[in-house]
């Protein structure tokens, strides 16, 4: 029990920690890479194409990847590029694409780009993800692909699914990344399945939440405020209430904008469960 | 363990033999304010009750103010004036000690015994307020002392057994005394086995077993000035709660202080006495031996207190002042933590006392102003300053998911004044008086996350944002007293303005497994409580007497439903006699049906009871020891029954064969 009480204040205390580096960042001296951790290079004949990541990998579900072009001849960082990528599922019969963003600059005189892909899907034996990233250095294009390893995640962060108005939606858990007990920002992406090749992000939806404890007879959690899209980032933001640590199944229900519900139901003492949800534990 | 304690035993079997002395008090001296139950007066004890080694709460519940929430058959909860343990104000010895378990199943009286105290003093209201802040009364334990008298060693040994529950008693005293330094120390260990309620319907789970070492020590440097230090350490184990979900399996303290007195001469001031005292419990609850529990928790906590106090009294003229200056700081935590079926899921933990610390300080002052031979003045007013802060920002933040804009701190201040008049002239005295007086939130109400009440089944949840509970007092008694009878009736009535309660939060689902709801503190507008009660003692003759009480309670909030705890029409009646060394007692005691019971807190109608008492007791010398012999009948005729104070209406113990003996050597 105490180690788990230490593990907990030991998260805070880190997560303090980076929060007060991320305000640091004003100061002249930026470590761009602080936070991240590389988990991949790609290179091509000319640059090899750093990936980076929070925690050091790709899981299924929303990932933030960061990435850096470095000229193999030069050795230096390439700032001036525009960059757009392409993540490409490879089944046994068909391919498709994901949820994902531009690429962009994080500061105008960094090095570091950034954008986010939704795996909705994980690898397995047979089938995988590769990565296809095109950018264009003073009016020249390059190109670069390869394989990435995208497992299953542990918990439920991403799910797909049919809505009663036949369009097929993907809803991906974007925050808490560090839940804590207490009361939340949550962040959610939401998506649609326009074809193989087209996710783009569903406007003006809600996202209603209803946090359970499956192992402590379902109880929920009072105040949590439902997710509705932001006009900055295209994003669904609320507040997810956790009351204490342990297992979490966050049920869902996507509602259309004329409050028509699309997917999942509300819980009750005879439906334990939502037929949409994400779990976090901590 | 066990092994340490038989050694214990041992040595004061062998400690040198010492005659004990003998002297008669009253059993209860009439104060015109306060009420004193003499527990144990050294020796004395064990000629002056029913029952000398029952527990603090047995003797407690002999006056007519105080009532006993039973949730087992142990460590059972005082309620003054029909208020319970957050709007009254329980001190050792003027320390403030605060339990350390949510769910209160540790009061104060509950880590002390017999043994360590002299007597017990109860006031009502703003009439004993200068060792905190409360509303409905206060009971000041005090420590027992031998004082510098040339009294020697004396050395006590008591054991006793109860048939009910199969309780198994050892205690001793080893005491000494002489004019410059003082040593008192006590020991005793109670344990008791699951008892049965009448009809023979065994309790499950309301076995315990404690033990509790205490010593005080006094000396005295100068003619007039005495340093005291003084300690108690208490530890139950295995103690069951049958009316709540959870036993204890650890109820741990250690309570000490050290004492500066200075009794100047020729001067105004009469006497000047500083202590400073730390205290710290521990608790830890227990579901592991339960048949059935949804899910395995654990959940302990912890207090700890550092206090001081400094108190002067003098006398100018025709007035008696008193001035204390107070302090304490308190920190309770309490947390719980949920082990899920599946080992690889991770543990659900959540602090259900915050890391709560207070920081109290007072100043006190009173002044009884003698206006003539008959009657007297007297007034006192406080004010305190009571500041909480949320030291663990896990706990800081789970609370604000209820309450977003709470800060980690509040502040507070907390006024009382009371004033009483009194009378009295040939064994007839009266008395009346106003009083207003302020009480923080406890930590529960302002701070608890998810307790569980099982009472009425909701968990509640605290408030940190509730304003201070305000009263207003009016009491009165009058009293008339002769060679042969003596009776006293008092009451006292009570506005409380924003009386805290738990109120169902709509839409919330509670956390434990089986409970109805949420529900969080909030304030009434007010509520009134009155207290009524009647005291009669007659003494046919030398031999024989009889006494007699008789009390009355009223409480309703500002809708006119019901307030929780209120007891019905209570009575009890004993015939005592006495002729040399032998006495007798034949007593009953019992209550009206319970008719003004409040739903909405989970009370339901308990049917009427009384209960029928018997006891003797015999002393006689045998070589150099003085022999004390007690033995009675609790319950005589079986009754089974319940009180409107028991949780959960549990059953109270049905037929009790007890047998009490006690030598000095």
């Amino acid at each position: 029990m105490k180690f788990q009480l230490k593990n907990i204040l030991a998260v805070m205390a880190i997560s303090i920690v980076l929060f007060s580096c991320s305000s640091d960042s004003d100061t002249p001296v930026v470590d761009e890479l602080a936070e991240l951790t590389k988990f991949k290079e790609i290179a091509n004949s000319t640059h090899t194409i750093e990936l980076y990541a929070h925690r050091g990998a790709l899981e299924q579900g929303y990932n933030e990847i960061s990435l850096r072009i470095k000229d193999k001849a030069s050795g230096e960082y390439i700032k001036n590029a525009t960059i757009t990528w392409i993540p490409l599922m490879h089944m046994t019969m068909m391919t498709h694409s994901c949820p994902k963003s531009g690429v962009g600059k994080i500061t105008a005189d960094g090095t570091l780009y950034q954008g986010t892909i939704v795996f909705q899907m994980p690898q397995n034996a047979t089938e995988y993800w590769d990565l296809k990233i095109d950018y264009t250095i003073n009016g020249t294009a390059y190109t670069v692909t390869s394989i990435i390893d995208v497992p299953a995640s542990a918990k439920q962060r991403v799910t797909t699914f049919t809505g009663s108005d036949n369009v097929k939606y993907i809803v991906a858990y974007v925050e808490p990344q560090l839940p804590k007990v207490a009361l939340n920002d949550m962040t959610v992406g939401v998506y649609k399945m326009e074809s193989m090749m087209s996710f783009p992000v569903v406007n003006n939806f809600k996202v209603k939440i209803d946090p359970r404890m499956p192992s402590m007879g379902n109880h929920g959690s009072p105040n949590n405020v439902d997710l509705t899209q932001s006009i900055s980032d295209k994003l669904y933001h609320g507040k997810l209430a956790l009351t204490m640590t342990g297992l979490w199944k966050i049920n869902l229900q996507l509602v259309n904008a004329s409050d028509v519900v699309l997917k999942g139901e509300s819980i009750t003492d005879v439906v334990p469960a939502s037929s949409i949800y994400f779990e976090i534990e901590f | 363990m066990k092994k340490k304690l038989y050694g214990f035993v041992l040595l004061f079997f062998t400690s040198i033999p010492l005659f004990a002395q003998d002297q008669v008090t009253d059993t209860v001296v009439q104060k015109i304010l306060k009420e004193v139950i003499v527990i144990g007066k050294k020796t004395q004890l064990y000629q002056q009750q029913t029952k000398p080694l029952a527990t603090v709460e047995e003797y407690l519940q002999q006056s007519g103010k105080v009532g006993m929430i039973k949730r087992g058959a142990y460590a059972w909860e005082p309620i003054i004036n029909s208020m319970t343990t957050e709007r009254t104000l329980i001190t050792i010895d003027g320390m403030r000690v605060f339990g350390a378990c949510t769910d209160k199943m540790d009061p104060i009286t509950s880590y002390v015994e017999v043994s360590n105290l002299s007597e017990a003093t109860i006031t009502s209201g703003q009439q004993g307020g200068n060792h905190g802040a409360a509303i409905g009364g206060s009971i000041d334990l005090k420590r027992n002392r031998s004082g510098f008298v040339n009294s020697g060693w004396d050395v006590l040994i008591h054991s006793g057994f109860e048939s009910n529950g199969n309780q198994k008693i050892v205690g001793s005293a080893v005491n000494y005394a002489n004019n410059r330094f003082y040593v008192d120390t006590d020991f005793m260990y109670r344990d008791a086995e699951n008892y049965t309620a009448g009809n023979n319907q065994e309790v499950l789970f309301s076995q315990f077993r404690k033990f509790n070492i205490s010593a005080t020590s006094g000396f005295s440097f100068d003619e007039n000035k005495m340093v005291e230090a003084s300690l108690i350490y208490d530890k139950a184990t295995d103690v069951g709660y049958p009316a709540l979900p959870m036993d204890v399996s650890l109820a741990e303290a250690l309570i000490t202080s050290l004492k500066f007195e200075y009794v100047p001469k020729s001067s105004k001031i009469k006497n000047w006495e500083t202590k400073i005292y730390y205290n710290t419990i521990k608790h830890r609850m227990d579901d592991t031996k339960r048949p059935f529990v949804p899910i395995h928790m654990d959940m302990p906590g912890w207090s700890d207190t550092y206090g001081f106090y400094s108190k002067a009294t003098g006398v100018f003229k025709s007035h008696h002042l008193m001035v204390d200056l107070n302090s304490f700081y308190n920190r309770s935590v309490a947390e719980m933590t949920m082990y899920p079926s599946n080992p690889n899921e991770s543990l659900m933990f959540m602090f259900t006392w915050p890391d709560v610390r207070t920081l109290y300080n007072a100043l006190f002052l009173e002044d009884t102003i003698l206006l003539n031979s008959q009657s007297s003045l007297r007034f006192s007013a406080s004010v305190a300053n009571h500041f909480n802060t949320v030291a663990n920002d896990l706990g800081l933040e789970s609370l604000q998911i209820f309450y977003p804009n709470m800060k980690n701190s509040k502040n507070r201040i907390l006024k009382s004044i009371s004033s009483n008049y009194t009378y009295a002239k040939n064994g007839f005295q009266y008395g009346f008086g106003l009083a207003y007086g302020e009480r923080a939130p406890s930590v529960s109400e302002g701070y608890g996350f998810y307790l569980f009440n099982s009472f009425d089944r909701y968990d509640y949840i605290g408030n940190p944002e509730l304003k201070n509970e305000k009263a207003s007092e009016a009491n009165a008694f009058i009293g008339f007293k002769t060679q042969k009878l003596s009776t006293k009736l008092s009451s006292s009535y009570f506005h409380i303005s924003n009386y805290i309660v738990g109120k169902p939060a709509d839409n919330m689902i509670p956390m434990t497994i089986g409970a109805s709801g949420i529900k969080t503190y909030t304030a009434l507008d007010y509520a009134t409580i009155v207290n009524t009660d009647l005291n009669i003692e007659y003494q046919f003759d030398t031999n024989f007497k009889w006494l007699g009480q008789l009390v009355y309670s009223y409480g309703q909030d500002y809708k006119k439903e019901n307030l929780p705890f209120i007891s019905p029409l209570r009575y009890s009646a004993a015939f005592q006699y006495n002729v040399k060394k032998f006495s007798s007692e034949m007593a009953v005691q019992g209550n009206a049906v319970h008719t003004q019971y409040s739903p909405f807190y989970g009370e339901d109608r308990t049917p009427d009871y009384a209960i029928l008492n018997v006891a003797s007791s015999y002393s006689f010398q045998m070589d150099n020891s003085k022999w004390y012999v007690k033995a009675g009948i609790e319950n005589v005729l079986d009754a089974y029954y319940s009180t409107f104070s028991d949780w959960n209406t549990i059953p109270r113990k049905g037929r009790n064969f007890f047998l009490n003996i006690s030598f000095g050597l």
